[in-house]
């Protein structure tokens, strides 16, 4: 292992990914690269919560970073409960924060 | 001990929380014993069911209409919530014929004072918007509630604990004390002895072994089921659904697999989802083939909840008698000794009428119903004693 | 060499003579064993690329050039990996990434069903039959709950590093390690290989603890250098080091600004007026690892309670589980680490092939002797490391009681206090059932082990009735689609 100290982790792996993409999250434009999940593309632009709680309404993002938690469950094109961290991130994906149990289309 | 004991009751479930509210109540001197926690066994696996609908008139009947009033009383003298709502329970039925049986059922059940009223196939959505079109009909039973079973079992020990009963968790009952003349004088646990001259057997479907332990046979069987859990959702199902065959799958004493749906939503979130019935002794794996059963009868009955995840499946043990009723009452084979356990799948909701019951029959008091047919000794072929 | 009838029987495309479920360092070194010695393997995995958590990398997309260096010991993987590829393409090895298997089932044959989801989101069902099964199913993190654990960045340790090794990205840029055991040294150096800056490791034990059995570091030179060499590493990167501390409280509104540690005493009790604030954008916190034991509680196999507080599946000096058929290696037999994980997952594939054959040719024999040899050792360590990481009883006086504990069910530590105290609650299964906590989405991975605390405080582990104290019963291990679970059902 190299003992050198990068600025950014792409630098540390010398990362020359493929083309980057464009999702939404709530409706913004950000960016994506191939491969990543849609939680880390969120960390990448800086966002941390994507969900609020269902009793108190408290914002959560991802934690665990392995699946093991559902702390990181997303609401991605219209689909609710996806666990972010797991979920590789697509061109044109829409995530929105999801609220509660993001049902709420269900509840007539 | 503070104080000499008037009775000691096995099992910390609803059954037992009930005789001990019921009986501390009526000045008795209680403790409660269990080898486990407060609602252990079958009562934490239950899904909180005061139903009367899936009754035929008879002698469980009357005790589940005594219990359903009884609920009813205990919601508002409880201190604290224990989940109780009256949602109403609706059966339904797939084909004419299976509601031509339903109507029959429902006719018979309106003469022993249970309100059950038709309702007709297109008016099945107005009462549950998410159930599946081309239904036949369907059967609304106002009366069926719903309540958290170890929040409102563990709410009952509270109140009895209030009135100076003693709970004693984590204790396992090994012996039944008797005196030379065959009477009861209390237990042996593994820690100590606790002295009463009156032992209530509520120890659920291990009933049968504390039976035992005082020398008498109960047949309690398991009767085992499992439930799956949904991922949270909102408010879709309003009533306890389940289709006009859970019944005859009740009162069936078949030990091969049956299940039928039976779908509900919680104050929570997730939507449980029963029943399925077996005879395979203690056998805690999951089965496959019962939970896909449940799976597939429950999307047909609510295609909404196809695309929704379970989150958890789990699996309880009913305590099976062979005529499907309990035994509540006192032993006539072992002075002192009574019984309280072999509800199977009703104990929830013929608990509170089970704690009266006992409670007045060790204060000598006149049961407000008759008891015979509740008999403990009515499967012993060795004994006389009616 | 002695054939069994089982050997004899012809290859069956429908039934492999071994699944292995997990492509960590354990699955991969037990699938890729096993087909050198002429064994059919099915390999289940949950993730896409093989590598287990250990092992995480970023996918091709990123094009990660030197994806080694986030990796300690890259070129074994990176045999590992050729290894499995060769298998794969000789047809050795079926290798099924991207599926869960959420159970176990024993046909009436004696053969092992899996059943597993797979697909982009789940919504596919896979089943796969085979004579015996190899569990490799790892590890999650373990956590405590702490006030303000759940505001956002605050996130578990061992997630800072899997998102950072498979999507090469951080939770904030000055990150403060906090929690106990060895990996927090590996987190927060990889964070600031990364660019991160790591004000500060928190580690709640001493490491002097360690001192308590010299025979075992002796008998293990390697775990020692490493230890140094971290630490050396650490305190050149500027990360501060700082024992016998703990947080106790996290600042910020809407994200962590900063967190308070405060000193604990030898159990884990925070000494009261010692908090100091640190400036910090993200917490990347944990307490050990925990073995995921779903599947071999679904198969029925007997489990022990290991040093570290966890609880661990049974295995003999073979790696058999108590279930006839079922080998287990590495996390999901007690926490030890890669080494041992590679070192069981050989050893179990050889024991397979010894159960299979009556006996397993000279050089293999010899291999398994040097191979038990090092897992004794590092067993031992493993042990040693158990003890002295784990949680201290005095944890949860850190606690308030509005702090949240199961995050999932938002169950705070005063409701989880008033089942204990009011309602005589004194096992999980009934604080469970009181309060809800550990009945969310994560099934109580999350807070399992801090209910578990909690209650035994007040129960003294008493948990006899239906469910004996051992590990949780989650017959799912993982969420099914009703649908998925309905496609399996038999025609009435």
């Amino acid at each position: 292992m190299r003992r050198t100290h990068a600025r950014t982790p792409a630098e540390l792996v010398a990362a020359r990914p493929e083309p980057e993409f464009q999702l939404t999250f709530d409706g913004r434009p950000i960016r994506g690269l191939p491969g990543q999940s849609i939680a880390a593309t969120l960390w990448s632009a800086g966002i941390l919560t994507w969900r609020t709680t269902r009793v108190h309404g408290r914002p959560r993002g991802a934690f665990c970073g392995i699946g093991a938690c559902y702390d990181c469950l997303a609401t991605v094109n219209g689909r609710p409960n996806q666990r972010a961290c797991l979920l590789p991130a697509r061109p044109g994906d829409a995530i929105t924060t999801q609220e509660g149990d993001g049902y709420a289309a269900l509840d007539r | 001990m503070r104080q000499p004991l008037d009775v000691v009751i096995v099992g910390a479930g609803v059954v037992g929380a009930a005789c001990a509210y019921y009986a501390s109540r009526s000045g008795l001197s209680v403790a409660v014993v269990d080898r486990g926690s407060v609602a252990g066994g079958t009562t934490g696996a239950g899904e909180g069911n005061l139903l009367v609908s899936d009754k035929l008139p008879g002698p469980e009947l009357e005790l589940a209409l005594l219990s359903a009033s009884l609920w009813r009383e205990l919601s508002e003298e409880l201190s604290s919530d224990i989940e109780y709502e009256i949602k109403g329970g609706l059966v339904v039925a797939a084909s004419e014929e299976s509601l031509t049986t339903l109507s029959t059922t429902a006719a018979t059940q309106r003469g022993a004072g249970v309100e059950a009223y038709h309702v007709t196939s297109d008016r099945l959505r107005d009462a549950e918007p998410h159930l599946a079109p081309h239904l036949a009909g369907g059967c609304h039973y106002p009366q069926d509630a719903q309540v958290q079973p170890a929040l409102a079992a563990a709410e009952l020990l509270r109140e009895a604990g209030r009135s100076g009963a003693r709970l004693c968790p984590g204790e396992e009952v090994v012996g039944i004390l008797r005196h030379r003349d065959g009477a009861v004088r209390g237990v042996r646990t593994a820690r100590s002895e606790l002295r009463a001259p009156v032992v209530v057997n509520a120890a659920g479907t291990w009933g049968g072994d504390l039976a035992a332990m005082a020398g008498v046979d109960l047949p309690v069987l398991p009767r085992r089921g499992f439930v799956l859990v949904t991922e949270p959702l909102p408010r879709l199902i309003r009533h306890k659904v389940y289709a006009a065959e859970y019944v005859s799958d009740v009162s069936s004493g078949s030990a091969a697999l049956q299940t039928s749906p039976v779908v509900e939503g919680t104050p929570s979130g997730p939507v449980l989802i029963g029943a399925s019935r077996e005879r395979v002794g203690f056998d805690r794996t999951l089965s496959v083939p019962a939970i896909a059963r449940l799976a597939a009868q429950a999307a047909a009955l609510f295609p909404v909840l196809a695309d929704v995840r379970v989150m958890r499946a789990y699996h309880g043990f009913r305590p099976y008698l062979p005529d499907h009723l309990p035994a509540i009452g006192p032993d006539p084979r072992v002075p002192g000794l009574f019984h309280a356990c072999g509800h199977e799948g009703a104990g929830i909701g013929l608990a509170p009428a089970t704690g009266l019951l006992i409670a007045d029959a060790i204060a000598g008091r006149q049961p407000v119903l008759d008891p015979g047919p509740f008999a403990p000794d009515r499967f012993d072929t060795t004994c006389h004693v009616t | 060499m002695p054939h069994s009838t089982d050997e004899r029987r012809p290859r069956d495309a429908d039934c492999a003579g071994l699944a292995v479920v997990g492509a960590g360092p354990a699955g991969l070194a037990a699938a890729v064993t096993a087909a050198d010695h002429g064994l059919d393997v099915v390999l289940l995995d949950s993730a896409v690329t093989p590598g287990g958590q250990y092992y995480r990398s970023p996918p091709g997309g990123l094009g990660a050039t030197r994806p080694g260096a986030l990796h300690h010991g890259w070129p074994v993987f990176a045999e590992l990996s050729a290894r499995l590829a060769a298998h794969r393409d000789s047809g050795a090895i079926r290798h099924l990434p991207n599926h869960q298997v959420w159970t176990v089932e024993r046909a009436g044959d004696g053969d092992w069903i899996l059943h597993a989801v797979t697909g982009a989101e789940g919504d596919q069902r896979s089943a796969v039959r085979a004579r015996r099964l190899l569990l490799a199913t790892g590890a999650h993190e373990r956590q405590l709950p702490f006030p303000g654990w759940t505001l956002p960045g605050v996130v578990s340790a061992a997630g800072a590093q899997a998102m950072l090794k498979s999507g090469l990205v951080l939770p904030g840029r000055r990150i403060v390690v906090a929690g106990s055991g060895p990996l927090l040294q590996a987190v927060a150096l990889s964070l600031t290989r990364a660019g991160a800056s790591v004000p500060a490791l928190i580690e709640a034990s001493g490491y002097g603890a360690y001192a308590r059995a010299p025979q075992v570091l002796a008998a293990n030179p390697g775990k020692m250098a490493e230890g140094v060499r971290h630490g050396a590493a650490l305190t050149g990167a500027g990360v501060r080091m700082l024992t016998r501390r703990a947080v106790t409280d996290v600042h910020g509104d809407d994200r962590v600004e900063a967190v308070t540690v405060s000193r604990v005493d030898r159990r884990w009790r925070p000494v009261p007026g010692t908090g100091r604030e640190i400036a910090c954008d993200a917490l990347a916190v944990g307490h050990g690892l925990a073995p995921q034991l779903e599947l071999a509680v679904a198969a029925g196999c007997g489990t022990r309670a290991c040093a570290d507080g966890t609880h661990a599946v049974t295995l003999d000096q073979q790696l058999r589980t108590t279930v006839p058929g079922v080998w287990a290696a590495g996390e999901a037999g007690g926490i030890g680490g890669v080494e041992l994980a590679l070192c069981e997952g050989e050893l179990a594939a050889l024991s397979v092939i010894r159960e299979m054959r009556g006996g397993v040719q000279r050089a293999a024999a010899r291999r398994a002797v040097a191979l038990l040899r090092s897992r004794r050792r590092l067993r031992a360590f493993s042990t040693l490391m158990g003890a002295v990481h784990r949680p201290g009883a005095g944890w949860s006086e850190w606690l308030t009681g509005d702090t949240e504990v199961c995050r999932c069910e938002e169950v705070t530590a005063g409701r989880i206090r008033t089942a204990c105290e009011e309602f005589g609650a004194g096992d999980t299964r009934t604080v469970k059932l009181l309060t809800r906590a550990g009945m969310g989405w994560c099934q109580g991975r999350t807070c399992g082990f801090a209910v578990r605390e909690l209650a035994d405080a007040h129960g003294s582990g008493r948990g006899a009735g239906e469910e004996p104290d051992g590990p949780d019963r989650r017959p799912l291990a993982c969420p099914v689609r009703l649908s998925t679970l309905a496609d399996l059902a038999e025609p009435a």
